[in-house]
């Protein structure tokens, strides 16, 4: 059986109205489990961060992690969500081996937060306004490494083997109520949706919201209605999407794809879809033989949990400046303009210069740096500006050296480049690798002296008044220095040597 | 000497070991020989830890010649668990197949309170699979014989915590009470068998078998040394949320109260509901003469009625099983256990696995909870059994508004022979009618004996509202004292003697 | 969590397909006799388990838990767990520090 044909997208809508909607896991970043004191910290050894509770063996028991607690009702606050006055765990009751005790504990039907929306800032500077339906504690699975068969994929392979560090770890999953009317802004209002609320969480500080590294997922739903119909598609559900730009790939695949099953006469089945990182398409998942049965019911090894008013309104406190207003506040102290503004936002480089700032760089270097040099290495990575290895006070003072005349800026784009590549701190780097301007003065005049001596013919149409043939000299005493010389000072000396 | 030592209580024993008289160790020797010398017959115990058990009795001794205060009122005395609690240096098996071998990596907090109030532990003693069953006779390991007469079980699913206690293999005992499991056996075997209010004994490292019901409890051969052992168990526990955050009752003072032998201006509800039709006649007129008995004690006889306690079996078996299904799912071949190595991917090895590693009742009660939980179902059967709970529970506090305890019969029946049921699990189900709407309100309730129906053992159950034990106590141990007055002496010593045995 | 309504009481009437797929989604491969067995006993149990459903109870709440706690937290401090050769003391089988499981049929997670 043969795929339909994509549709090309201006066709899509055109002819169908994209309904969207969007499920999101964050990994929380609290201290331990959602359920037992393990740690959750990411990248450790094969299950070392374990204890009887995550590991579902016989006779152990779950108990609430009340900063988890804290950091969902936070978001649902965030979100404008109602706080539920009284809600339990639920058991999602399927075998699976990374999950130890083959149940997910989930809130089902008494999720902690409902109602609320977020307002998402477009490229042209509108704004749409995603309500949201819940948001909803759980815990992670484990993670399987698939051993044999071609790709360590699940397919083909012969044996698989199981880390349950990641099991137990808190989840809150935000779902969207169905976003109408997005046409064709589909794809951007979903990319903006979830950096939006990537934004949220961090300035929430709840979660890393590392899409790289899994504390932040993706799911995509969507169904397409024939353009002004108002009736509703079936919709595919897209998982294992996994960056920001993935989000936006996923949403445009599968409306050409859907649009081209409808347009073949063939109804789009209810699936769930993976999506393919190298081709930007989405593809089938293995299908059940059965319809899945959850056989939910409330969790009895847990009691209920009804959050009392006051420490709501105690939470309601602690949640910090929305970014949205931030935003707008940013934009004046340091004199943006909204496009600027939003490639800041969009390069996700807001947090990081005001952090820069706030190490007491002034804001117009910062807001150079990250967006010029630091998001060309990020670029050449393959990482996010925030997954560079530099942090904001280590770039405050490469831009304080640069400052105090101690480095020029090829030297400080040296320096940065040893901190990205794991030698230290600018100060480790700037000693180790000997990087600072030559400053001995006597030093600098020998230089000088001696390139002059090299060109004559030059140093005499200086000293006729062309101050310009300055730069040829200025290059070798660079040169001569290994670029550790203040240009500026050497164009100073040359004048004042050729003119002696 | 060793075999007067095994006939002793355990509040005798304490004072002896405590005052010098004798050594943990000689007490410990003394009940691990009875254990060498009947066990064959009774097949109470999976496992016997013999050098862990005089390990720990040492321990007790030397602290004592160091002149050190014990390290509880029963330090020293020796003890039976059931496999259902886990051990860091005893296998545990809930009596499953599936679990054949595993050395869990941690104590159950019952385990860890066991130690630290310096009980010898002698081992692990039979039950039927995950705690499901009344004969123990859904053991993976065989069936354990009822010392009263071995053609018969000793009730389950804790038959071998009581067995052991009623063959004076250990004079305590602990077991878990889902639907009667404590007290069913108890009453079987002439013994006391305590089902605390729920949340009141820590449920962290006590293998599930049905979590809102589930609760672990004392077993002896009196009152007294029923409630020396539940002060030791009891209490809060930050590791099981479902754990109340309370005192323990003063459950050995109200025990010692009850001894005088005065209930004057307590009123106890006789249950209209239990006790009458579908009970044996024997266990009908053992009843009506503990009635007798506690009126002649100075309570008041008030009846009660709990209209929806006949709907109390059919609820649990709606509850039990859909809990059961899914804390069982858990054995499935990858991280622990059994794996039957039979097809290509887990998903058949998982099959496969459960298929072989458990019995037949574990089969028929995961699949009626999986049954009952789903999609369509639901409502219909779960989530009606949940209203029925909340009935019975206002029934019990409706009681409990007119009468400081309640009281019925423990079971409908005597100890039945091997076999008879085995094959009828609805006639196996009806053992535990009379216990079961306790478990459901996850209130308190014990069994202790009420003279002999047949030559065999009945059981008098006394319930009391959820942290109300010391009152059902006091209760308990009025009626034992006077039923023993009258007797001439505790019904256990009427036990016969086992081959192996010289008692 | 309801569709289509059971009558109370009536009919169960379990078949032995339906508890053959209660097999599949247990997990357990019972054997073609073990169906014949299990579905007349199952039939038996659900008849009289359904006498739940003569109680008159539409306005009656359902009990989840029989002590009525709540808001039982931990705080989010770390707990001495297990090391990874505990961990993996009892598996069946591991590798690499990890458990070794027959190839995994199903989604990709």
């Amino acid at each position: 059986m043969t795929a339909p044909a994509l549709v090309d997208f201006d066709e899509v809508v055109e002819r169908f109205d994209p309904m969207l909607g969007l499920e999101v896991h964050v990994e929380l970043n609290t201290n331990t489990k959602m359920f037992c004191g393990c740690p959750t910290t990411f990248g450790a050894e094969p299950n070392t961060q374990v204890c009887p509770t995550c590991l579902g063996l016989p006779g152990s028991l779950p108990v609430v992690n009340r900063t988890a607690v804290e950091s969902a009702i936070r978001i649902g606050l965030a979100l404008n969500c109602e706080i539920a006055p009284w809600g339990r765990f639920a058991r999602k009751n399927y075998f699976y081996p990374d999950m130890p005790k083959n149940f997910q504990t989930s809130q089902y039907d008494e999720p902690i937060a409902v109602n609320g929306y977020l307002d998402v800032l477009l490229d042209d500077g509108t704004t749409v306004r995603v309500e949201i339906e819940r948001a909803h504690m759980e815990e992670d699975t484990g993670k399987s490494l698939h051993v044999g068969g071609a790709t360590g994929r699940i397919h083909g392979a012969e044996y698989s083997l199981l880390d349950y560090n990641r099991a137990g770890v808190p989840l809150i999953e935000i779902v969207t109520k169905m976003i109408p009317g997005t046409r064709e802004r589909a794809p951007e209002v979903a990319r903006a949706y979830v950096t939006a609320l990537r934004d949220l969480l961090r300035a929430l500080g709840v979660s890393d919201v590392r899409m790289d590294q899994g504390s932040m997922r993706c799911d995509v739903n969507l169904s397409l209605s024939p353009r002004d119909s108002g009736i509703l598609g079936t919709r595919s559900e897209t998982k294992n999407v996994n960056s920001l730009r993935s989000v936006e790939r996923a949403v445009r695949y599968e409306m050409t794809r859907q649009a081209g099953v409808l347009l073949a006469g063939e109804p789009v089945v209810q699936e769930t879809r993976h999506f393919e990182e190298a081709g930007g398409s989405t593809r089938a998942g293995r299908r059940k033989e059965t319809a899945e049965d959850y056989r939910y019911f409330p969790e009895p090894d847990l009691v209920p949990i009804a959050p009392p008013a006051e420490w709501v309104e105690e939470l309601r406190g602690t949640l910090p400046e929305p970014p949205w207003e931030r935003r707008r506040r940013l934009q004046a102290e340091w004199s943006l303009t909204d496009e600027e503004l939003r490639d800041l936002v969009n390069a996700g480089a807001l947090d990081l210069i005001e952090a820069t700032v706030a190490a007491g760089a002034p804001a117009g270097e910062a807001r150079s740096w990250w967006v010029a040099y630091l998001a060309q290495q990020a670029n050449s990575r393959g990482v996010e500006l925030a997954g560079l290895e530099i942090t904001p006070a280590q770039v405050a003072r490469v831009i304080a050296l640069v400052a105090s005349g101690s480095l020029n800026n090829k030297l400080a784009r040296q320096v940065v480049d040893g901190v990205l590549a794991g030698e230290g701190s600018p100060d480790d780097v700037v000693a180790a690798r000997g990087l600072a301007v030559v400053s001995d003065e006597g030093a600098l005049v020998a230089a000088v002296d001696e390139a002059l001596a090299a060109q004559p013919d030059v140093a005499e149409k200086i000293r006729g008044g062309k101050v310009q043939a300055a730069g040829a000299i200025v290059g070798a005493v660079m040169k001569a220095t290994k670029g550790q010389a203040d240009a500026k000072r050497v164009r100073e000396l040359i004048i004042e040597r050729v003119g002696a | 000497m060793s075999a007067e030592l095994t006939r002793l209580t355990a509040a005798e024993l304490a004072e002896k070991i405590h005052t010098r008289e004798v050594s943990a160790v000689e007490v410990a020797q003394a009940h691990l020989d009875r254990v060498a010398a009947v066990d064959g017959e009774v097949h109470a115990f999976l496992h016997v830890a013999t050098d862990a058990a005089l390990a720990s009795a040492a321990m007790v001794d030397e602290g004592l010649a160091a002149g050190t205060a014990p390290a509880s009122p029963l330090a020293g005395v020796p003890l039976a668990l059931k496999d259902v609690f886990t051990t860091l240096d005893m296998p545990t098996t809930a009596g499953s197949k599936i679990l054949e071998g595993w050395r869990p990596p941690y104590d159950a907090t019952v385990t860890s309170r066991l130690r630290s109030a310096g009980i010898t532990i002698l081992g692990k003693t039979n039950m039927d699979e995950f705690a499901m069953g009344s004969s123990t006779e859904y053991s993976a390991y065989g069936v354990t014989r009822n010392p009263w007469d071995t053609s018969r079980v000793p009730g389950g699913s804790g038959g071998g915590s009581a067995a052991a206690l009623a063959s004076f293999q250990a004079p305590l005992a602990i077991g878990t009470d889902t639907g009667g499991s404590i007290r069913q056996p108890a009453a079987f075997t002439g013994t006391v068998g305590v089902k605390p209010t729920y949340g009141g004994v820590s449920r962290y490292g006590l293998i599930a078998c049905a979590s809102s019901l589930d609760q672990g409890g004392p077993c002896a051969r009196t009152v007294l040394d029923a409630a020396l052992l539940h002060e030791v168990i009891g209490g809060y526990d930050p590791l099981d949320s479902t754990s109340i955050d309370e005192r323990v009752p003063s459950v050995v003072e109200a025990a010692r109260l009850g001894t005088s032998g005065d209930l004057s201006g307590l009123r106890v509800g006789v249950v209209r509901e239990l006790g009458g039709e579908g009970y044996q006649a024997g266990v009908r007129a053992s009843y009506e003469e503990a009635l007798r008995q506690l009126e002649k004690l100075g309570a008041e006889l008030v009846e009660v009625s709990c209209p929806h306690f006949e709907y109390g079996l059919a609820a649990y078996y709606l509850i039990l099983p859909s809990e059961v299904s899914s804390n069982l799912a858990r054995f499935d071949a990858m991280r622990y256990g059994l794996r039957v190595d039979k097809g290509a991917s887990a998903e058949e090895v998982m099959a496969a696995t459960r298929e072989a590693g458990f019995g037949p009742e574990v089969k028929r009660r995961i699949m009626l909870g999986t049954y009952a939980l789903s999609s369509g179902y639901y409502d219909a059967y779960y989530g009606q059994a949940q209203k029925v709970r909340t009935l019975i529970s206002r029934d019990f506090a409706a009681a409990f508004g007119q009468a400081d305890v309640l009281v019925s019969p423990a079971t409908p029946t005597t100890a039945f022979p091997i076999g008879d049921k085995v094959d009828d699990p609805l006639a196996m189900y009806l053992n535990d009618l009379a216990t079961i709407p306790t478990n459901l309100a996850g209130t308190a309730a014990l069994s202790v004996p009420s003279g002999l129906a047949d030559g065999l053992p009945v059981g008098l159950q006394v319930m009391a509202p959820a942290l109300g034990e010391a009152v059902m106590y006091r209760v308990a141990a009025a009626y034992e004292a006077a039923r023993q007055a009258e007797d001439g002496g505790p019904l256990i010593n009427r036990v016969p003697s086992l081959p192996g045995g010289v008692a | 969590m309801s569709a289509d309504p059971v009558t109370p009481g009536g009919d169960t009437g379990i078949t032995r397909d339906e508890v053959a797929h209660l097999a599949r989604l247990s997990r357990l491969a019972v054997t073609d006799a073990e169906l014949d067995v299990f579905a007349g006993q199952l039939e038996v149990i659900l008849s009289a388990v359904s006498r739940v459903g003569e109680v008159a109870a539409d306005d009656i709440p359902p009990t989840s838990h029989a002590v009525p706690l709540q808001n039982v937290f931990r705080p989010d401090e770390l707990r001495p767990g297990l090391t990874q050769e505990q961990a993996l003391a009892c598996a069946p089988a591991a590798e690499d520090g990890r458990f070794r499981v027959p190839q995994i049929l199903g989604e990709e997670a």
